[in-house]
């Protein structure tokens, strides 16, 4: 078991010590009235260097990341992260300057996110963009102000209140919507994965803010009716949202701005690899058409050619208004800016078929083994689902237990239980950064594990047996959260009271 | 780049699909959607082109290495202990995702849980979560908590409160048709106006009360425990906007009786970087648990018994809620957060209370120098922590460019964020441990210089006209 940090060290230890303060001092009652002091001691951990950097590493050791292995998480696009792209962000020229600098010295600065809006808007087809967003959720509430403000310019904000999302969407889109303020109507898939185009023109109405869509959708499926969908929500009055999160799958293939979306999000951490950071930081940069682009946040940069100068450029009267802190995450931004300039057109291009061409191989495998249902026949673009609904009639195993036994196979299991729309449904992304060994092995894994499923169906009971540590009770967690350490110390002290004898009474 | 596809195994691959050629697999998408040419992006450079490019660009900004830096305002600059990046920056970390498989994620979980514990720890809540984007999306979903718990509709947010803090907030609010409502400071010591918000909260519907501690002006909220009585009487929640470091040794949330504390986590280990990414900590009350946005992390066991950390109360979240969720939030900031409980780690709680009490010294050393120049004075009276107002008889955009000619970048001119003509002779000076007291020296030389040179052009104005009159 590993030791937290309040396990370690010991009173009075030290690890980094800060300068002397090399100013004349002033007793701390002139500066701060005792009312406004702490009073409380502050329990932190005391360690030395060399325990922090032991405790760490050792926690490092007991976590998965596309580093370690091979990481298919569906809709996540969990590709190699260059090393390039850390070391220019940590050059002290964008890692260490202020957001409130003049303009004049951060001209870099400026200049690379001037550009990078340009790529983007380049490669998905848009007349703008904004890449202050913090994450893809943060651009979908970003993108469902623009519709407001948009409805609202046309004086039928109050009219105009439902969002139509399709029932194989991500959680964040729904709930995107609500925080928006939004109404949600769910469109079915039909049998071949699409929206179905019949249910949504009975959804569309006065009422229709818009859509919002994925394509590749969540099944891994284009959206082949993308234009007459683009046409109904266009004809109701509404507009069509893009939710970037598949876009990895075509690159420079083709463009949402192509196919009639009005609002684009990109999620940088997936599609321009930049690296997830165990949940975090992302980027979710907005791309508008130019009806929406009075209505961007501020502020956005320009370029000024007579004088060859970047400049902040604040919003107009229209904008939603600010929903982030700056101008995002110019950390991410700059990771992202060097991998498509590293790929260039052609690169991108490749990303894209690589994509394609690593998960319609290891379906095409997978199938081929014939061990498990796929709930359509189509081809994939750069994911697939596919279903424990064979093994859950055959053994009573569910998607869980298959991604449990695949930790035991040394991978990280693809995406479980999602999408909805698929009974037990295993979602599988393998990027274009695999290789061919990597996806055979996988594919091996995978078809061994049907065959225990059938032959040995225990084993999934107790999976993960090679795992630092063994299937996790969640509803234990659920039931008693203990979220801190000092909830922890709490816990145990109420633990040992009841254990104690007569220790009710004490 | 970075395929690893040889064409052999391409083909190979091409024939186990069963397709001719890799266009065959886009065969889903219309022939007219599909792009005829290519996109038109500069083309692909070298690892060797790149760093041109990039060491171009970068040093096209002036970097806080080179430049000493009295900005804040949100963004401050610390000392980063040399291990925060080393251990950090590792690909286990630096490559995961989102813990959904606990099993084979328990370092990022008991990390994550750890990060937990040290911001309750820091802000005396009972609760926090695993990190927001920032301070300020973070206080925007504490007040829509806050309009949700109460069933009301006014967000009550001081003037002295961070501006792109309210401009956030009243983004978010507006979106749901709830309004954020202004509350006046005092002129004189800078601290929220208690008369005017006990009106505003006589005036009903108030779902929270916010307080930035120390304020956007650094200012010391003195009467902040008054403004959580008056706020609480009212049925009111108190959201208090905190700076990480100073709660070493400044009240803390938790001790003011606050109902939520959020705030920009940065100053704990992380770059400045043009503004992000940074980190959002949110810390609550026990009673406000399930109302929680974002991800939080709990303990508990495996089939043998051993300790292990599991994501908690994932019901309240989007991917399993959806539209009932209590957040849309998903991806969020857990490499800052990391960075975050490693910086405090190594910091330990003494540690902590040495860079605040060096804050707290130097920013009142820079503020005595500063007031000794003549027309140089503090605009407000009350009590500052690291950052302070300061009125310059200078125009701020000239001394601005004095600093910038001596090789200082200076404070923020308040006229950049604040509406308003009192604003024109204002620069908001920020002094952390990172300045040395000769950079604090020659900063007030050079403020002193630039008020000198613009008397002597004054009254040579002055001169002249008389003569011309």
């Amino acid at each position: 078991m590993a030791k937290t940090i309040f396990e370690w060290g010991a009173p009075g230890r030290r690890a980094y010590r800060p300068p002397a303060v090399d100013v004349p001092e002033k007793p701390v009652w002139e500066m701060i009235p005792p009312a406004a002091r702490r009073n409380t001691p502050l329990q932190l951990p005391e360690l030395s260097e060399l325990e922090v950097v032991r405790h760490y590493t050792s926690l490092s050791h007991r976590n998965w990341a596309v580093d370690v292995g091979f990481y298919p998480l569906g809709s996540c696009t969990m590709k190699y992260n260059p090393r390039i792209n850390e070391a220019v962000a940590a050059l002290p020229g964008f890692s260490r300057i202020h957001p409130y600098q003049p303009e004049e010295t951060v001209q870099g600065a400026l200049e690379l996110v001037y550009r990078l809006e340009q790529y983007l808007c380049e490669i998905t087809g848009m007349d703008a963009a904004t890449l202050t967003p913090a994450a893809g959720a943060h651009g979908e509430f970003l993108g469902l102000l623009l519709m407001q403000a948009y409805h609202r310019h046309r004086g039928e904000e109050k009219i105009r209140r439902q969002i139509i999302v399709p029932d194989s969407a991500h959680g964040t889109n729904p709930a995107s919507a609500a925080l928006a303020g939004y109404e949600v109507l769910v469109v079915p898939s039909n049998h071949e994965g699409g929206v179905d185009v019949d249910e949504l023109r009975r959804l569309v109405g006065p009422a229709t803010a818009g859509l919002m869509l994925t394509n590749p959708n969540t099944l891994g499926l284009f959206e082949k009716e993308i234009a007459k969908i683009a046409e109904i929500i266009h004809a109701a009055g509404g507009l069509l949202y893009y939710d970037g999160a598949n876009m990895n799958a075509i690159l420079g293939v083709c463009r949402p701005g192509d196919m009639g979306f009005d609002i684009v999000h990109l999620n940088l951490h997936k599609t321009f690899s930049t690296p997830h950071g165990g949940g975090g930081p992302g980027a979710g940069a907005i791309g508008v058409t130019g009806r929406l682009i009075p209505f961007l946040p501020g502020p956005r940069v320009e370029y000024d050619a007579a004088s060859g100068t970047y400049r902040l450029h604040q919003a107009g009267p229209l904008s939603v208004g600010k929903v982030k802190e700056f101008y995002g995450h110019f950390g991410v931004l700059v990771r992202a800016y060097t991998y498509i300039r590293m790929l260039g057109a052609t690169g991108l291009r490749q990303v894209a078929e690589g994509a394609v061409l690593n998960a319609n191989y290891l379906q095409a495998r997978l199938r081929a083994a014939g061990v498990y249902a796929f709930p359509y026949s189509r081809r994939c673009m750069h994911e697939f689902v596919f279903s424990a609904r064979r093994q859950k009639e055959e053994s009573g195993l569910r998607a869980m237990d298959l991604a449990k036994r695949i930790l035991d196979y040394g991978y990280h299991p693809p995406t479980v239980a999602f999408p909805l729309v698929v009974e037990e449904a295993l979602m599988c992304e393998p990027s274009e950064t695999e290789t061919k060994e990597t996806l055979d092995g996988f594919a091996d894994a995978l078809i061994a594990i049907a065959r225990e499923a059938r032959e040995a169906p225990a084993v999934f009971r107790e999976a993960p047996h090679t795992t630092p540590v063994s299937r996790l009770d969640e509803v234990r967690a659920n039931r008693n959260p203990i979220l801190t350490w000092r909830m922890r110390q709490a816990e145990g002290k109420a633990v040992q009271a009841a254990s104690r004898p007569g220790g009710e009474d004490k | 780049m970075f395929l690893p596809h040889t064409e052999n195994e391409r083909q190979e691959m091409l024939r186990t699909i069963g397709v001719d050629t890799l266009e065959d697999l886009f065969a889903d998408i219309p022939a007219t959607l599909r792009l005829k040419a290519r996109l038109d992006l500069p083309p692909s450079a070298s690892e060797a082109q790149i760093w041109q490019e990039a060491r171009r660009l970068a040093a096209r900004n002036r970097d806080l290495d080179t430049y000493p830096c009295f900005l804040g305002a949100g963004a401050y600059d610390h000392l980063i202990p040399a291990a925060v990046s080393a251990l950090v920056s590792r690909g286990e970390f630096l490559t995961a995702y989102t813990p959904y498989q606990a099993e084979v994620s328990q370092g990022e979980l008991q990390a994550m849980w750890e990060y937990q514990s040290m911001m309750v720890e820091l802000t005396g809540m009972d609760v926090a979560n695993s990190s927001m984007y920032d301070g300020a999306t973070a206080l925007a979903e504490a007040a829509m908590l806050a309009a949700t718990a109460t069933g009301r509709s006014r967000v009550v947010v001081p003037q002295n409160v961070h501006p792109e803090y309210r401009e956030v907030t009243a983004t978010y609010l507006g979106a749901r048709g709830l309004q954020l409502v202004d509350l006046p400071f005092e002129g004189l010591t800078g601290e929220i106006d208690l008369a005017a918000l006990a009106k505003e909260l006589e005036a009903g519907a108030v779902a929270a009360v916010v307080i930035q501690n120390p304020n956007f002006f650094g200012i010391i909220e003195t009467r902040a425990k008054e403004a959580v009585e008056l706020a609480h009487k009212a049925g009111a929640l108190l959201i208090v906007v905190a700076e990480p470091i100073s709660l070493a040794i400044l009240t803390s949330p938790g001790e003011l009786g606050a109902d939520i504390a959020v705030g920009n986590g940065q100053p704990l280990g992380n770059q400045i970087a043009f503004g992000g990414p940074h980190f959002g900590f949110f810390a609550a009350r026990h009673e406000l648990l399930r109302r929680l946005p974002g991800r939080l992390v709990g303990e508990t066991v495996d089939r043998q018994g051993r300790r292990g950390f599991v994501l908690a109360l994932q019901t309240r979240e989007q991917h399993i809620r959806r539209e009932k969720a209590t957040s849309n939030i998903c991806t969020n900031q857990a490499l800052n957060a990391l960075t975050a409980v490693v910086y405090l780690a190594l910091l330990g709680p003494e540690g902590l209370k040495e860079i605040a009490h060096a804050c707290l010294q130097k920013s009142h050393y820079a503020a005595e120098k500063l007031q000794q120049i003549p027309g140089c004075s503090l605009a407000f009276s009350g009590s500052f922590y690291q950052e302070f107002v300061l009125a310059v008889p200078v125009d701020t955009g000239e001394l601005d460019r004095r600093l910038l000619d001596a090789g200082i970048i200076g404070p923020l001119p308040l006229i950049k964020l604040l509406p308003g003509a009192e604003w024109e002779d204002k620069v908001l000076v920020c002094v952390t441990e990172a300045r040395s007291r000769a950079e604090i020296d020659r900063f007030a030389g050079v403020v002193a210089d630039a008020v000198a040179a613009a008397r002597t052009a004054r009254s040579e104005e002055g001169v002249r006209k008389g003569r011309e009159g």
